[in-house]
Formats: structure tokens, sequence, C-alpha cells
């Protein structure tokens, strides 16, 4: 389990208790927290589900994969160093406590 | 505004529509006992037993209330009044609609052999569907049981890699003279049998289902081929297309051709229905019609039947993109290439790594990629800006394709 914060772009704060395995798009998706989309279902193949990554806790995740990389390239939002797409990052104990910030467009 | 159909296409209508400026009632009906879910893991993660059934949901129940969706579930439409402007359920109550979105997916077209009640013979679509086979191929693990696959395309060839992942031993029964036939090129066809023959698979082309052989309880035990040859098998899975559900709109008199025809904005010869998704055939500015069922058809089609209910146009016209996951390869395919007259590959098909790039005319009509992703999006975007590269700039992976973009939309690239 790990507990998750998403911030929303207009500052409005939730915090859910992510099974491990979950990526983070479905844990924003079940919880009903909007700014993720997350089209495709978690294949990486849309860009919808953009997020992004604290500074403080861009360390504790492992890089994004080459699939990633390049799908990062089509987010509708602005592109920062700490982007992500969330439908990559799985929950599990070591992301406990993390903060991820969503952008004001996914499409 | 009803939308029947709560799938990928139904569900983003009613958010277009509520996007789109509507403040009357959103009314979403699925017939399946359960609200949106994503289908592309059905195949994959969720049919492995790698997912829940919770992780595959679209919209938290909250998420659909906040946007005053009502979703009802478990619902079938039987009829459509279009005088009357209301819909018959199959309760025999009657609903009213100012705006009808019809998103009623399609269905696993049938084998020629009946088989629907053979234990351990499924199909794939929906959610019960996978729920039933993922217990059907962990026995097949579980007890050494072969798989057999009717179908070599692209949920066949899904199955069959998920199956190989827990262990299954897996055949696969292709009618044609090649997989994946209708829609990739001879050489990629080839790769993709090379792909399932290094894991194990054995792949029979040309191969026609004469029967289901069955023991005493009713249970699968082998299939027959036409030319005699049987194959033991303790599940067996057909994967041979899909037929859309257009009946609902044919009995109300609306046009249908393998679909319900639509235009660029999803919209019928009725002012006040558009239809989105699977259920359509969407005729072209040359008078063709074109079926496509992926995610992205029934997204931009979903957007655009809803507007159009509207008076908004926003006509879906962009390049149709598509992909599959089979083993650690991911197929990407963005554009048509049905009619190209040139394909011109860039990589090397041995490195598992490689795009194909199709031409017609000259001019750069659609690019499938394999394990490319970064490459294909960038192609994505040459065909999103109508640009085209020269057969030899396609083969040269030294060029950089980038250079080839306009201005604006290189801007942030790859």
């Amino acid at each position: 389990m790990a507990h998750i914060t998403y911030v929303a772009a207009g500052g409005q704060s939730t915090t859910v208790d992510l099974p491990d395995g979950w990526s983070l798009m479905q844990g924003a998706v079940a919880n009903g927290i909007e700014g993720i989309v997350g089209e495709c279902g978690g294949s990486c193949a849309c860009a919808t589900c953009h997020c992004y990554v604290d500074e403080a806790d861009l360390g504790r995740l492992p890089a994004p994969a080459e699939g990633e990389l390049a799908m990062l390239a089509n987010v509708a939002a602005e592109r920062r160093p700490t982007s992500r797409l969330s439908c990559q990052i799985k929950a599990s104990p070591a992301l406990e406590g993390l903060t991820l910030h969503l952008p004001d467009t996914q499409e | 505004m009803v939308v029947v159909g709560a799938g990928q296409a139904g569900l983003q209508a009613a958010e277009a529509l509520r996007a789109g400026g509507w403040t009357g009632p959103v009314l979403l009906l699925g017939e399946e006992p359960v609200g949106p879910y994503h289908r592309p893991p059905l195949s994959k993660a969720f049919l492995a037993g790698r997912m829940e059934t919770a992780q595959l949901a679209m919209r938290a129940p909250e998420a659909l209330a906040r946007k005053q969706i009502a979703l009802r579930t478990g619902v079938r439409v039987v009829a459509i009044d279009r005088a009357a402007r209301e819909l018959g359920l199959t309760d025999g109550s009657r609903l009213p609609y100012e705006g009808l979105v019809l998103a009623t997916g399609a269905r696993a077209r049938a084998l020629p052999i009946d088989a629907s009640d053979v234990r351990g013979f499924f199909i794939l679509r929906s959610l019960a569907d996978a729920t039933a086979l993922s217990a059907g191929l962990a026995a097949c693990a579980r007890e050494g049981r072969p798989l057999v696959v009717i179908g070599g395309g692209f949920i066949g060839l899904e199955v069959a890699a998920t199956a190989r992942g827990l262990g299954v031993e897996v055949t696969v029964l292709e009618a044609a003279p090649r997989l994946l036939a209708r829609v990739l090129t001879p050489a990629l066809s080839e790769w993709f049998e090379g792909l399932h023959r290094s894991h194990g698979v054995t792949v029979l082309t040309n191969a026609q289902v004469a029967g289901l052989d069955t023991d005493a309880s009713g249970n699968a035990t082998a299939l027959t081929l036409s030319d005699g040859r049987r194959l033991p098998a303790g599940a067996v899975v057909a994967g041979v297309g899909a037929v859309a559900n257009d009946e609902l709109a044919r009995e109300a008199g609306l046009e249908c051709d393998r679909g319900i025809v639509v235009d660029d904005c999803g919209r019928t010869a009725d002012p006040h229905i558009t239809a989105a998704g699977d259920c359509t055939a969407r005729r072209r500015a040359d008078g063709s019609l074109l079926r496509l069922e992926s995610v992205n058809n029934a997204t931009e089609q979903g957007r655009a039947a809803a507007l159009a209910l509207l008076g908004q146009e926003r006509p879906f016209r962009s390049t149709p993109w598509f992909w599959s996951d089979q083993y650690d390869r991911k197929l990407q395919m963005a554009g048509l290439s049905a009619g190209a007259d040139e394909h011109v590959l860039r990589g090397r098909l041995e490195d598992g790594s490689f795009s194909v790039f199709h031409l017609r005319g000259g001019h750069l009509v659609a690019v499938d990629s394999v394990n490319a992703p970064r490459e294909h999006l960038l192609a994505r975007r040459l065909l999103d800006a109508g640009a085209s590269p020269m057969p030899a700039q396609c083969a040269d992976t030294g060029f950089d394709l980038a250079t080839l973009l306009p201005a604006a939309s290189s801007a942030g690239g790859a």
C-alpha cells in the first residue's frame, strides 16, 4: 500500500491509499480524481494520464522506459523535467507519501 | 439527452455533452451490469490474472455524479420510435429523448460451427467473457491442457501471447494464408508469425475449422479441421472478427451497411440521432465506408457525435491510430495502409524494432511500428501534418524525420 497525494491544477489536494501494483492512473480514476484521463486504459498509448511528480519525490521513481519517454512528447500540457505518465508508475511501499501535481489539460 | 451504450464511445459522448454546454439531463444506458470499463487489458494483464476488476473502471461513480451524468446499467433498449422520439426498453417502459447517441458497440462474429453450449469454449468482448476465459486459461495451465485459438487477428494473437505467458500450450488457427492479413503487409504478417513461433506457439494458416468435439459432460476435448486434422484442446477461444450492433438503428429505418452509416461528425440522417464507435460505418469524402474498431475511433467519434447533437461541428478526420501488445512487443499503427502501393522498411526486422512506412502515389498514408515508439510518434505527427518523407528518407535511419515537420508542430518534439 502507498498513500499518494494528487494535487489538482486548481490547488485542491486529495490523498488516497493505493494497493500495491495499482498504477497511479488507476488510483486517480477509481477515486474520482479529475485531471487524469487514461483513455487507453494504461497501455502507454495515449498520453492522457500525464502528471508532474513533485520534485522532492522525483528521485524515488525508476526512470521512465523508452515507450513512456516517447509518449511524453505527445502530452497536451507543458512537458517539464518532472513529467511522467501515471499509468506507468505502480504503487508500492517505496512510494509511500508521494505527491503528484496534475496538469490543467490532458487533451 | 440519452446515450445508448456505456462503453468507451458512450462515456465520451456523455461527457462531451456536458463539456459542450448541455445543461439538461444526460442519461447513459448500459446493457452490461457494470459501468464503463477499459477493454484493452481484457486480452492482456486482466486475462493473465494480474489485474483486478476495479482497476478497469473508467470513471468512479462520483466522477459521473459530479458531471450530472446518470448511469443506468443492465438496461437494454429494444426499439427507437423516431416519430415520438422515445426509446422502448425490455421492461416495456418508454423513455423520451431530445437527442440520442447510439454507441451500441460490436459483438463477436459467430463461428460457422455451433459451439455456444460447449464448456471450455470462449469468445472475448466483455468483462464477463474475459473473466470466464481467464479462469479457463488458469485451468489449462494447472491441468497442462492446450488452448486452441481460432482466428489469427489481434484478439486471437493477444490471447495466444497471454496464454503462453501462463505456460499454456497454444495453437493458433487462421483461415487465411497469413496472420493479420486484413491489416498488415505480408512481411509484417510473417514477422508476427515468427514472433509467435519463437514463443512456442503452433501457427496453422489456411486452417478451416470443421467441428468441436466434447466429452459426455459437454467439455471441449478437441477441434477438428476440414482436412481431417484433430487438435486436442482443453479450451478453445474464437476471435474471428466483430459485427456491428446496428439492429436498433436498422429497425428504426436509419441507413446501415455493416454498421450505422454516419458522416465525419457522427450524424445519421435523423437530426436527433448520432452514432459513435464500433457500431458505426463512416462515410468518407469519396463515398466509401470506413469501419474502425479502436479506442481512438470510439473516443473521437463519441465526442463528435455528442457535439453534433448540440449543433457544434467537430469532425473526426485526424489520423486514426491503434496498438497491440504481444509478449514484449508493442505494435503501433497510424493512418490507413489499405490502398498503399509502396511499403518502405525503416530499421531491421531481425532487430525486433522497426517501422514500415506505407506510401500511396509517393505520399505517406500510414506507418506501422514495432517497439519504435519515438519514431512512431514522429511519424504520426507527419501524418497529422500531411508531411511526407521521400521513400529513401523513410528507409534511412540516419535521416531525422523531425526536420520534415512544420515548425509549429515540431516545437517540444521528441
